[in-house]
């Protein structure tokens, strides 16, 4: 029952985070939003904290394994079937790790939200849409079952929505959120469609019961799914690869990758906690609660993921190399890092004992969430300092911003993955598990590691060294300080977060899995790593055109790489000319010339009948009635031919 | 004898409405500021009435039929009109003539409870006469309006023409079956090929008043020059009486023949829900974009029809309670907008967040609803019907079906978007009522609750078994 009380206070203070400024943003809480929703989040943060407590150590771990809980459980819509829908809080290893880190990092962006946009307009809505996300998150990882998780998955897309459209009066900025929520909506479509199948199947929604009905080999919820094939592959497959689909949209993989560069024109603190820690990898937890199905069932999804995964991560490392705005390689390396935590998943084979890709994945994003909503924050001092997103307009500024440059360096060596910074022992899992299970992937992430130290270190030095800014004629203080706590906690779990015994906590079956290291295994990652560092210090270290030379040699892998590929340009293609162009002309025309131009022939042959009545005869309704008959026909017709 | 009232007193509830409208009307009565609040505690009463002591049977020789369910769905369609007589009332006011308004619109629902109830051909045409009539004459209720004389007459020539439709087809049905007994029919039904062109006809004259394209044409005309009230009754109380009466047919009617008609109702809900969203992309007019709007929203339903099953009762009487006050709400702030300087054009609408906050924030709750956008009532509504529909159709139509729930996205989120723009377009200011307030507060309050409150489908699911 406690449980259940605190499990419920810690969904409810962000609702309250989003309720009280909503209502009464403009009168009562005009100022005070701010600290209202850091108070809430605070109280939110704690209660996650302790129960988190509880669960690692007092009640969860019963027989020698995590246990799986539901609280509370309560009946919410009912069929006339056997399929009935339950609201309800699945509390795992995984939904805890997640619920702590959630709100952990909206607690740091709530608070450093509080000096980023002090002055904005609009301060009162901006933190009832971040409470308002945090809510929507905190009930996505804690869903019981796969509508619940659907309506909050979707709930997640329209805060998303409202946060990147928040300067909406900005034309980049509306055309983002609306493409973001666009092209995830289309993802969901497949989601949609895969939650059915999959439902159908099992004949439950409920988590439990579709992973152990569709897992049991033998059984017959299994065997009838299995029967039933559309284009050669089995109805099955198909609900988990339209399942992933809608994954792959929220997590920006490609090709559905394509809204998340854009969604950076939303502001910098909202990039640090949707598009760093929190609804990027959501598709990677959706995939990691349904990971049994992919594994056993479905091996050939699986695999197709890991592919996906892999060329999502390899491309977005090679385009942020040629990117020049800051937050946009930040935005690129996000959706590279969601490739190795997904690819991750994808190579895990399924074996007694807990899976070491499976802990690999969600370790990672553990610490991704600290060392990226870091790197976010930082980006947002540096931008706010110089005025502009491009990191040619910066340099040298590690003079004006002495402890930002500390903090940003400590979040790119932690993502390169040098010892001992967080985001080695992550990146040495997923190595590992990609090594024993599929080496050609291991060379492609062994690959992206590198150029993913060479683009950060690009980043850092292009922006911190290089060449001396001229200095701003007023001093301008870096950062208040309340705003750089969160700054620090969270550089101090980028250094250390790896440290934690992540095996011991969050495993694939609730199984302690001990801790792998070998020194061996990591000489040749982290020999990589050090050259793409050394790389980019030799490009950008001290002002010079090496750069500039390669990419004159190699101007046509540049125009690639800048063009990102020319996916963008792809999708632009089908749909303006395909189906604006194409089909929506198309109706319009049919609008204006037959039916309209119909009316008129008739009109004009009736207006010497009768000009006074010209407007009401003039043949519509008998048009109308022609095509009733027509329609009739044709329908006969259809059945008859049948 | 007790039997008799409690059966019919849904009826009966609105005969002695329309008496009471009468005497009014004949004493002189009739002055907005007494009728108006009158009809509006009335119409309440008669909801919360409908609700109470509803029991099944046959009356009328086996003529008229009801059951707890079809006393519910008649309650939904008391609700509507109870919130549309709130949400209307700045223009309710302005009118002339109240009370023949009040009058029409009731008689039009008499006609659609019987409708409901009806269990005989010949009661069933004849309802759908006393349904229809009426709301032609309402098409028509600014007679000074060039447009609203138009749409009046288009109204009743269409309707004219799917009622001989009809009516040819029951006549098909008579002589093949020799009787026009709904529960007779199926077993007397042969296989001959009169048989399907006449369940042809019948469909079509359903497909008319639920306007499913082609059977659509008359709509945007319509719903775009008859004033906003009539325009909401026909989208809302006559779309809702025609799809819970197209079920019930559907089900003790054509039951021999599922096998054939579930593929033609397919189709028409594919293309249904393509044009209605093709030429939604394009309105600039609300009221026809609500036309096609509603259009689109007629090809969802009929999905969930088109499965064929008792059970796709639930969902249909699910998103109709929510489909009312979705497309209430957003037919009120049209009908405000529109009466306060004939506003009625997209740009119109630009910066409406900026001039009155409470209609704005109404209009885009209500348009997130019908997109079907969560928290909103409209995305449970909708996964419901998709749900059934897919419980009976192929995959690849229900992808077809999801995909076009995108599509319509754009058009949504551009009148969204509109309304959040910040121009100086307008400053007049447009206050509505503080009666319309209230309905809109309800429409809200209804459109962000009915989604969790899960004893409501329950409560459906329970209604819909013994069928």
């Amino acid at each position: 029952m406690i449980y259940t009380v605190l499990v419920l206070l810690i969904v409810l203070f962000p609702l309250a985070g989003f309720l009280f400024p909503a209502l009464w943003g403009r009168s009562l809480f005009k100022k005070s939003a701010g600290p209202l929703t850091v108070v809430l989040m605070t109280f939110s943060f704690l209660l996650s904290a302790y129960f988190a407590y509880l669960y690692f150590f007092e009640f969860g771990y019963q027989q020698g394994a995590y246990r799986r809980f539901l609280f509370p459980d309560i009946p919410w819509l009912e069929f006339s079937g056997a399929l009935a829908i339950r609201m309800g809080a699945y509390i795992d290893a995984v939904s805890v790790m997640m619920l702590l880190t959630v709100t952990f990092v909206s607690l740091m962006v709530h608070v450093y939200s509080l000096w980023y946009m002090k002055h904005q307009e609009r301060y009162a809505a901006y933190f009832a849409y971040l409470s308002l996300f945090t809510f929507s998150m905190l009930g996505l990882v804690l869903s019981s079952n796969i509508f619940q998780m659907y309506f909050f998955w979707e709930l997640v897309g329209v805060s998303s929505f409202l946060l990147i459209g928040f300067y909406y009066q900005k034309p980049a900025a509306a055309a983002a959120a609306k493409k973001a929520f666009i092209v995830t909506r289309f993802a969901d479509v497949g989601f949609f469609i895969g939650i059915l199948i999959l439902s159908f199947s099992a004949g439950s929604m409920d988590f439990e019961t579709i992973l152990h009905k569709l897992t049991t080999p033998g059984s017959d919820a299994l065997n009838t799914a299995a029967a039933q094939t559309f284009l050669g592959i089995s109805a099955l497959s198909w609900g988990a690869a339209l399942v992933f689909m809608g994954a792959a949209g929220k997590s920006a993989l490609f090709p559905l990758h394509i809204w998340l560069p854009d969604a950076m024109e939303g502001p910098t603190p909202v990039s640090a906690l949707i598009h760093a820690a929190t609804m990027v990898v959501a598709g990677v937890f959706l995939i990691a609660r349904l990971f049994p199905l992919y594994a056993i069932t479905v091996p050939g999804v699986q695999e197709f993921i890991a592919w996906v995964s892999a060329v999502t991560a390899l491309m977005a490392a090679l385009i942020a190399c040629v990117q020049t705005d800051i937050k946009r390689i930040l935005a690129f390396s996000t959706m590279s890092q969601i490739g190795l935590m997904m690819l991750s998943l994808g190579v895990a084979k399924y074996e007694a004992g807990p899976v070491p890709g499976y802990t690999a994945s969600l370790f990672h994003l553990f610490t991704h969430a600290l060392f990226k909503s870091l790197l976010f924050l930082c980006a947002g001092i540096m931008i706010h300092f110089v005025h502009n997103n491009s990191i040619w307009k910066m340099g040298g500024l590690r003079k004006y911003l002495p402890l930002t440059h500390l903090f940003f360096l400590a979040g790119c060596l932690a993502i390169s993955g040098i010892p001992p910074f967080s985001g080695f022992f992550s990146k040495e899992e997923i190595l590992l598990a990609a090594y024993r299970n599929y080496f050609p992937l291991y060379v492609l992430v062994l690959i992206t590691s590198a150029v993913t130290a060479f683009y950060m270190f690009r980043m850092y030095f292009r922006t911190f060294w290089f060449y001396n800014l001229k200095g701003p004629t007023e001093k301008e203080t870096e950062i208040e300080v309340p705003a750089l706590i969160p700054l620090v906690l969270l550089a101090i779990g980028a250094v250390l977060g790896g440290f934690i015994p992540f095996g011991n906590f969050v495993t694939s079956d609730g199984h302690r899995m001990p801790f792998h290291f070998d020194v061996r295994f990591s000489l040749l990652p982290v020999i990589l790593n050090l050259a793409g560092i050394f790389v980019a210090m030799w490009f950008y270290k001290t002002k010079n055109k090496r750069s500039d030379i390669v990419q004159e040699k190699a101007w046509k892998l540049y125009l690639l790489l800048s063009e990102k590929f020319y996916v963008d340009h792809l999708y632009e293609f089908i749909t303006r000319k395909v189906i604006f162009q194409v089909i929506g002309r198309s109706a319009a025309w049919f609008d204006k010339n037959i039916v309209d131009g119909m009316v008129n022939l008739s009109g004009e042959a009736t207006q010497y009948v009768s000009a006074a009545f010209r407007k009401l005869q003039s043949g519509k309704v008998q048009l109308y009635a022609l095509y009733f008959l027509l329609a009739i026909l044709a329908l006969a017709l259809i059945t008859i031919l049948k | 004898m007790t039997d008799f009232f409690l059966l019919l007193k849904n009826e009966l509830g609105l005969c002695v409405l329309l008496l009471f409208l009468l005497v009014m009307k004949i004493s002189g009565r009739d002055n907005a500021s007494f009728l108006l609040p009158a009809m509006q505690w009335l119409l309440l009463f008669n909801f919360v009435f409908s609700l109470l002591f509803n029991s099944g049977g046959r009356l009328f020789g086996g003529m008229f039929d009801t059951s707890p369910l079809l006393a519910f769905q008649k309650a939904i369609l008391n609700l509507a009109l109870y919130l549309s007589s709130l949400l209307f009332e700045s223009w309710l006011r302005k009118s002339a003539h109240l009370a023949e308004f009040f009058l029409l619109t009731l008689s039009s629902l008499l006609g659609f409870f019987l409708l409901i109830s009806s269990a005989h051909f010949l009661m069933f045409y004849l309802s759908l006469e006393l349904a229809t009539l009426p709301v032609a004459a309402l098409a028509g209720f600014a007679p000074m309006e060039k447009r609203s004389s138009e749409a009046a007459m288009k109204m009743i020539l269409s309707a004219a023409f799917s009622s001989a439709v009809l009516l040819f087809g029951i006549s098909l049905i008579y002589g093949l079956a020799g009787t026009l007994y709904f529960k007779e029919v199926p077993a007397a039904l042969k296989e001959h090929p009169l048989t399907w062109l006449a369940v042809l006809f019948l469909i079509a004259a359903f497909a008319f008043k639920l306007s499913v394209v082609p059977f659509h044409l008359w709509t945007a005309d319509v719903y775009e020059g008859a004033p906003a009230s009539v325009s909401s009754y026909l989208s809302v109380i006559s779309k809702g009486a025609v799809a819970f009466v197209f079920v019930s047919a559907l089900h003790k009617i054509f039951v021999p023949l599922k096998g054939q008609i579930q593929p033609v109702l397919l189709g028409l809900t594919l293309i249904t829900i393509l044009i209605g969203n093709l030429f939604a992309l394009r309105q600039q007019n609300i009221k026809r974009f609500l036309a096609f709007s509603s259009i689109t929203q007629a090809g969802y339903i009929l999905f969930a029809i088109s499965s064929l099953k008792a059970e796709s009762f639930t969902p249909v009487i699910y998103f109709i309670i929510i489909y009312i006050f979705s497309n209430l709400a957003a037919w009120s702030v049209a009908s405000v907008m529109s009466s306060s300087a004939g506003k009625e054009n997209q740009h119109d609408y630009a910066g409406l967040y900026y001039r009155n906050r409470f209609l704005a924030v109404a209009l885009v709750l209500s348009l997130v609803s019908l997109a079907g956008i969560p928290p909103a009532a409209g995305f449970f509504g909708k996964w419901f019907l998709i749900l059934q529909g897919a419980s009976a159709a192929k995959g690849i139509i229900t992808v077809f079906v999801a995909l076009n729930l995108i599509l319509s996205l754009y058009y949504y989120l551009k009148w969204i978007w509109v309304v959040f723009q910040n121009t100086n377009a307008g400053s007049d200011t447009i206050t509505p009522t503080r009666m319309e307030k209230t309905g809109l507060i309800l429409c809200v309050a209804g459109i962000l609750l009915i989604g969790f409150w899960g004893d409501l489908y329950r409560y459906i699911v329970e209604l819909v078994k013994p069928f």
